[in-house]
């Protein structure tokens, strides 16, 4: 094949990453919350019911708090850009999307960093109680989170020397055993508790939940109405996928497509897609065995998500 | 026009902008003052420029200019990045110093000291001796000490700011000196060359000495923890141009007075010396990251975001000579770059940020965050300003301030396997101080947009605020437009930090980080793309914006009441305020911060049951201030105390200790002999 048509199946990759990780997204909220009502010994809304909602909200009317400035109608649509743009670099289902040989972990980080913090802004632009509240709560979350990520970053970029996430992925398939370390394994320990609390899961925000006390990403967007909600929704969701699948693509990369022909990045869509819904399942079953942590509990969970991590990287020394 | 004549021409100008300031009427003052000084920094510019891409110094000498030493100038690449640094900031802090004149400004001591504060700044960097170094950094702290003063005459705050600042910065000047006469008296002169050449003869304890006063000396003036109890006390005390400037430029020269004894004179040392310097700059970033987020004076935020910023360039210069000491010169360099880089950032954003502040307090009359509020509505360009520079200090791409963290961590990265002990386990805890100072900022930044631009107006100032002069929105959109520049395309500058640093550090091969307009670490594994990743942001951005109007059935949103419970008015006091924001990180920080909280409530007189009035009192002091300083000076304010008994008045008393003193040295003498 020539550069040409490499070059064409990169970017066909890397469309069908955003369509995954968009689609899929909604599909695996409704699939987590099906889940969750079984268990719970409720029948629960059809697995389509979030797409269903999406276009409900579109067909609404937008609303604008008679406070708010342009912050409040630019947030939603750069979350999702920004989301949308990781998810078009990141190896999910192919090693070589378009743009990828930029594609960092460090910069993937920064680059959801944009949404959540124009979100928490947006929060705090229709002068309410609720939002600055709800933002307080987020990004103080996020800063705790911080550590325990750069330093699971750390660990994770040690066996290909580069926090390069096609690299990482590469160098996890050449050599099958780096997944067994210790190093790994505590910083993919790390990671999953970062995850949880990046996409705002229990134990660490409910999202179902519409108290005032124990709201944090509900609060802060509780005056988003009609498109502009689905942007957010689709946006929230978009994100948890894309963080689950960096996630199974550094446990277990094994079907990714390697390759740039059309059948290997079907059949990495397809091992993604399967992956993702196992650790989105897992996740479920976990969240209805799980109280929300008190919010000046969540300290200790995160300080334990950066012991895990730093384990990871001195592991990593001790092991060598 | 040879490029020692453009450094001698832009100092002349800078002085005679000076002299001009002085003697001006008051109207038109600032304005020329502030002209002549766009003249003088852009000579100084182009010199430094010469120098970046020629690569060969400038040397400028005269006997007669300064008697028994002369002056020396010596402009090499290292310092014509910062002469360079020091102009980015100079020309929009000038600039807008012309619409914030009548706030003490157009004084003619102001209109004297500001231009001969901006000259000093450049002509620092470009010192060749010892004697021109002193001289030019007691000048640097002198005009800059006036400036801090210029409101003493109406408050108290601004005269205790400004005796702080004097203490500690003669402290660190004394501590420079002496490093500097330690080296001069063991080389033959007082140049820097002279001092270099002979530095590698003294004996190790010698040199580590030397290392760690000018730590002290260079650190104090950085604002580096446990020097930096000055920089929230002056920063907001001074005019905001000279907070800009201040905060910008002079805080930086303090990173290079480091760089110079450390690595230009010592030529690097041993490993501890660096550790010593990585754990400062993670203290500081970690220090400064935590009161910027729970400060609630929007200029005492941006003095403690300074130490942070410092703090993370100072993890790189430490880095740099850990990789260095462990014969890593590719990474060294790499270091070595992301501190430059990141101090070069923070001039850009810090600047535009006390300049907007500068402008709110112009507008409002106030910096307390707690009384602004709705500024982005009354001050659209303003506002939009200072989100787009708390954006790139928040180091969200596609803004400068990503790529310098970007570096940093790179260069982190590719150090932790360096092969030593004590360097592999310092390396993880940088990345958890600069990723924990990161979401700290973001805290800080978010709070002070968001209280501050955004929401209800808190205050009847911020309410009738309305949008600045021109001149002061241009001086903020220029610093804005770099950080826009420096974080699509930092390849414009990157070359010429590399020619700085290999300049610094000789044995280093060329780094070439530049690739066209990406960024890839030659010999490592990483590459960044700002200007796709900036293309692809904007390309979705537009996207979805045009998907959503075309999916939205009325694209013009209808503007409703925002919910309150169903509760019919809404005041801007059921807002978080910026305390209320900070709470959350107070308290899970509550024993470094240690808050000073105060909860008073009145009954009412018949019945305890009901309350009258309730007043919670808050407040964060500095702990270093209160644990540190403040036994010292108590300690010396007794012992003063005590020293006055001596004094009691009495001639008999005074000649008896004459006459004891007397009879001593006899004693000594005899003993002696």
């Amino acid at each position: 094949m020539n550069a040409g048509s490499h070059t064409v199946v990169a970017v066909i990759a890397s469309c069908s990453q955003v369509v995954a990780v968009a689609v899929g997204g909604l599909v695996l909220i409704g699939l987590m919350r099906k889940v969750r009502a079984h268990l719970e010994g409720r029948v629960g809304a059809p697995i389509l019911q979030p797409m269903f909602d999406v276009r409900k909200l579109f067909r609404k009317e937008r609303l604008r708090p008679d406070q708010a400035t342009w912050i409040f109608p630019l947030a939603p649509v750069v979350l999702v850009a920004t989301v949308a743009v990781a998810a078009a670099i990141t190896p999910l289902v192919t090693t070589g999307p378009a743009l990828s040989t930029g594609s960092d972990f460090f910069a993937l980080v920064y680059l959801l960093l944009v949404g959540s913090t124009l979100l928490a802004l947006a929060g705090m632009d229709a002068g309410t109680a609720f939002g600055g509240m709800g933002s307080s709560r987020a990004v103080t979350i996020g800063a705790l989170a911080e550590p325990a990520l750069l330093v699971t970053i750390l660990a994770l970029s040690a066996t290909a020397h580069s926090s390069n996430l096609p690299a990482i992925v590469r160098a996890t398939l050449a050599d099958p055993g780096s997944v067994a370390t210790p190093q790994r394994l505590f910083a993919l320990g790390a990671l999953l508790v970062v995850i949880v609390a990046e996409s705002g899961r229990l134990p660490v925000d409910n999202p179902a939940t519409h108290l005032e006390l124990t709201m944090v990403h509900e609060a802060m967007i509780l005056e988003y109405a009609g498109p502009d909600l689905a942007f957010v929704t689709v946006g929230e969701a978009m994100r948890l996928t894309l963080l689950l699948g960096v996630f199974v693509n550094l446990v277990a990369p094994w079907g990714i497509a390697t390759t740039t022909n059309v059948a290997a990045v079907a059949v990495g869509l397809v091992t993604l897609v399967a992956k993702v819904a196992v650790v989105g399942l897992a996740l479920a079953v976990f969240e209805v065995f799980t109280a929300k942590l008190r919010l000046f509990r969540l300290p200790e969970l995160l300080a334990g998500a950066f012991v895990l991590a730093l384990l990871g990287v001195v592991s990593g020394l001790v092991v060598k | 026009m040879t490029a020692a004549s453009l450094v001698v021409s832009g100092a002349v100008l800078g002085l005679t902008a000076g002299v001009g300031g002085a003697t001006l009427p008051r109207r038109s003052r600032v304005a020329v003052g502030a002209v002549l000084v766009w003249g003088a920094c852009a000579l100084e510019a182009v010199a430094a420029i010469h120098v970046l891409v020629s690569g060969h110094r400038v040397v400028l000498h005269s006997a007669e200019l300064l008697p028994f030493t002369g002056v020396n100038l010596v402009l090499t690449p290292l310092g014509a990045f910062f002469v360079l640094l020091v102009a980015m900031v100079a020309v929009p802090a000038t600039l807008h110093g012309i619409g914030y004149a009548h706030h003490g400004l157009d004084s003619r001591m102001a209109a004297f000291a500001v231009p001969i504060f901006v000259t000093v700044l450049l002509l620092v960097p470009a010192a060749g001796s010892v004697a021109t170094f002193m001289v030019l950094w007691e000048l640097m702290a002198l005009t800059s000490l006036s400036l801090v003063l210029v409101d003493h005459g109406r408050r108290e705050a601004t005269r205790s700011a400004g005796t702080w600042y004097a203490v500690i910065t003669h402290i660190g000047a004394a501590a420079i000196l002496t490093a500097f006469l330690i080296l001069a008296a063991h080389s033959g002169g007082q140049s820097f060359a002279a001092l270099r050449l002979h530095a590698r003869h003294l004996a190790p304890v010698v040199r580590a000495l030397v290392f760690v006063l000018a730590l002290v000396g260079f650190g104090s003036k950085a604002g580096v923890v446990p020097f930096h109890v000055w920089l929230p006390k002056a920063h907001p005390e001074a005019p905001s141009p000279v907070s800009a400037l201040m905060s910008g430029a002079m805080v930086a020269l303090g990173v290079y007075g480091i760089i110079l004894v450390g690595d230009v004179i010592l030529g690097g040392g041993s490993l501890w010396w660096w550790l010593v310097v990585l754990a400062l700059g993670a203290v500081s970033a970690l220090f400064g990251s935590l009161h910027a987020a729970s400060s609630t004076d929007m200029k005492r935020l941006l003095a403690y975001s300074t130490t942070d910023n410092v703090g993370l360039a100072l993890i790189g210069l430490g880095a740099s000579g850990l990789f260095d000491a462990t014969r890593h010169p590719q990474l060294a360099a790499l270091g070595l770059v992301a501190a430059l880089v990141l101090l070069l950032n923070h001039a850009a954003f810090k600047g535009a940020l006390f300049l907007s502040a500068g402008s709110v307090q112009s507008a409002t009359g106030t910096r307390d965050l707690d009384q602004l509020g709705g500024l982005l509505r009354r001050m659209p360009q303003t506002g939009a300003l200072f989100l787009g520079a708390a954006a790139a200090i928040c180091a969200l791409p596609p803004l400068n301030g990503f790529i310098g963290e970007w570096l940093l961590f790179q260069s982190l990265l590719h150090g932790a396997d360096i092969g030593n002990t004590a360097g592999e386990i310092a390396i993880p805890l940088a990345v958890a101080a600069m990723a924990l100072t990161a979401g700290l900022t973001v805290v800080a930044f978010v709070k002070a947009a968001g209280i501050g631009f955004l929401g209800r107006p808190r205050s009847e100032g911020a309410d009738a605020a309305v949008e600045v002069p021109g001149t002061m929105r241009l001086a903020v959109g220029l610093l804005v437009g770099v950080c826009v520049v420096l974080g699509v395309v930092p390849t414009l500058v990157l070359p010429a930090v590399e020619r700085a640093v290999r300049a610094v550090l000789p044995r280093v091969a060329p780094l070439s980080l530049a690739h066209g307009v990406d960024l890839q670490l030659v010999g490592l594994r990483g590459v960044l793309e700002p200007a796709a990743l900036a293309a692809a942001m904007a390309g979705a951005l537009f996207g979805l914006g045009a998907l959503r109007r075309a999916l939205a059935r009325r694209p013009a949103p209808r503007v409703a009441e925002a919910w309150g419970c169903g509760r019919q008015l809404q005041t801007a006091r059921m807002q978080y305020t910026a305390t209320s924001f900070a709470e959350p990180v107070q308290r899970v920080f509550d024993d470094v911060l240690r808050p000073v909280q105060d909860l008073d409530v009145s009954h009412v007189a018949e019945s305890r049951y009901f309350i009258e009035a309730v007043t919670f009192h808050n407040a964060v002091d500095d702990g270093i201030e209160r644990g540190l300083y403040r036994p010292v000076i108590g300690a010396v304010r007794r012992w003063g105390q005590v020293a006055r008994q001596l004094q009691p008045g009495s001639v008999h008393r005074y000649l008896a200790y004459g006459l004891g003193a007397l009879v001593i040295v006899l004693t000594a003498l005899t003993v002696i002999r």
